[in-house]
């Protein structure tokens, strides 16, 4: 692993800190202990081979798979996977987005946004009702809200799926390779709601495919080989000057 | 020897209709009842109570309802408990529905894909209201067509409770066919009148599956 500046971010500064991350799959460890601190409003993008842990590791953080050993803990509030109630108090600072868009297919994209504040924040219907239409226009989509999802473009619903995770005020959005379902040509409309985001100060802590997109948006990036975090830094550094074999392996692969 | 009219023929099977209709709700909303009790402990349960609850539903899945409607009746004597006919017919009926009911029932939660869980779980909604505002009103369009098609099957069913002593739909054919010697007419106006009852349960469900289409 190559040292790098951004790695010892003291622990009062970082939003999200794990420590010691360990998660298996029966036999199969999936992450092998992984150390990564990462600061508020920081855009941080993993990368690396399929089955190297990305997902996993993401999916750690708002406690969709309880972890073994280590802590992970957001905000200064430890992950504990058996508090229900704990649990749902993380998952209201932390959004996720995922590669399949899951919407609710029987509730408009209007409805999907307002769904969680209402039940979980007791927003009145007035108030959620503007705040969703807000946070639809912000992601292009004012003129959709009464749109069930199938009535949709993929890149639209993946829209609305951000819209969504917008609702609950997160401070950390986790996005699970969000353009790898979609169209070519949708990929853009995505990615440039999310790069809005990052302008406007979201942390964002992304697994994703779209190297130049990146190398643009990120502050650092990871690359993760075998449930490790193999090698970390700025993106130019990263991806101009890779310091290990499976780095560069994996760069010219297919990128 | 008295002559059966036309009229006494239809008063008697209307009457006994009655008991073919009343048995056939209580083991829709009994078997309901148990069967969603079932559905939810089945996916909130111990892995105990789970297979518990399995092997429940194998019993009942697995064996004749001639069968179940004999070993309750006679069973629950037995034990000296005192049974009417209607008591154990409502206790087997109920038992027989719920545990079909329960597994069409969370077949269709099953067929909802996981990620509908995982990104209602990411908007911090509870176990309660995942099920409730996510997955059920999916679960629901899927499960109709086997729900009711399984209803349609009670129906017909019902008509053993007769072994036991009720005087439904196919027992009164049979009683008036014994005195009035038409099997071919009564049995067909039984027939028809079973039609009767099944028919506009599957329509209902095809139209209420339109409905749900969203």
């Amino acid at each position: 692993m190559t040292p790098s500046p951004h790695n010892d971010i003291p622990a009062a500064f970082a939003l999200v800190d794990i420590r010691g991350l360990r998660k298996r799959f029966g036999d199969n460890e999936v992450l092998k202990g992984v150390d990564l601190q990462i600061a508020r409003k920081e855009v941080v993008c993993i990368i690396g081979k399929s089955g190297s842990g990305k997902s996993t590791l993401l999916r750690c953080l708002n406690g969709l798979e309880p972890l073994q050993e280590g802590s992970v803990s957001v905000d200064g509030q430890p992950i504990r996977p058996d508090n229900r109630q704990a649990l749902r108090e993380l998952r209201q600072n932390v959004g996720m987005i995922f590669q399949g868009f899951n919407l609710f297919p029987h509730l408009t994209a209007g409805q999907n946004v307002m769904l969680a504040p209402r039940l979980v924040q007791k927003t009145s219907g007035a108030d959620a009702e503007r705040h969703a239409r807000k946070l639809l226009a912000r992601v292009g989509l004012a003129e959709r809200f009464d749109y069930y999802p199938d009535q949709l473009s993929g890149g639209q619903q993946q829209r609305v799926a951000i819209a969504r995770s917008l609702a609950m005020n997160p401070q950390v959005l986790l996005c699970d390779e969000i353009t790898s379902a979609l169209d070519p040509e949708l990929v853009g409309e995505v990615l440039q709601v999310v790069e809005g985001l990052a302008a406007e100060g979201m942390t964002l802590i992304m697994v994703t495919h779209e190297m130049a997109f990146a190398r643009r948006v990120s502050d650092r990036v990871i690359f993760m080989h075998q449930g490790q975090v193999h090698e970390s830094g700025p993106p130019q550094a990263l991806f101009d000057n890779p310091q290990t074999i499976e780095l560069r392996r994996f760069l010219s692969l297919d990128h | 020897m008295y002559e059966f009219t036309l009229w006494d023929i239809a008063r008697n099977l209307l009457l006994a209709a009655r008991w073919t209709v009343g048995l056939s709700l209580i083991a829709f909303i009994g078997g309901g009842l148990v069967g969603g009790g079932l559905v939810v402990l089945r996916l909130t349960g111990t892995r105990t109570l789970r297979r518990l609850i399995m092997l429940y539903v194998q019993l009942f899945q697995g064996t004749p309802l001639l069968l179940q409607l004999f070993l309750v009746y006679f069973g629950l004597s037995m034990f000296g408990i005192e049974t009417t006919a209607l008591v154990a017919a409502s206790i087997c009926l109920t038992l027989y529905a719920s545990a079909y009911l329960s597994e069409i029932w969370r077949g269709s939660v099953e067929s909802i894909d996981r990620g509908q869980w995982e990104a209602a779980s990411s908007l911090a909604l509870s176990f309660g209201e995942q099920l409730r505002h996510v997955i059920l009103p999916q679960a629901l369009r899927a499960a109709i067509a086997p729900t009711v098609g399984f209803m349609v099957q009670v129906v017909k069913a019902t008509a053993l409770t007769s072994v036991i002593g009720f005087v439904e739909m196919t027992r009164a054919g049979q009683i008036i066919t014994n005195a009035t010697f038409q099997p071919f007419f009564i049995y067909g106006s039984v027939a028809l009148m079973y039609f009767a009852l099944c028919f506009p349960l599957s329509l209902y469900s095809r139209r209420l599956e339109h409905k749900l289409r969203r």
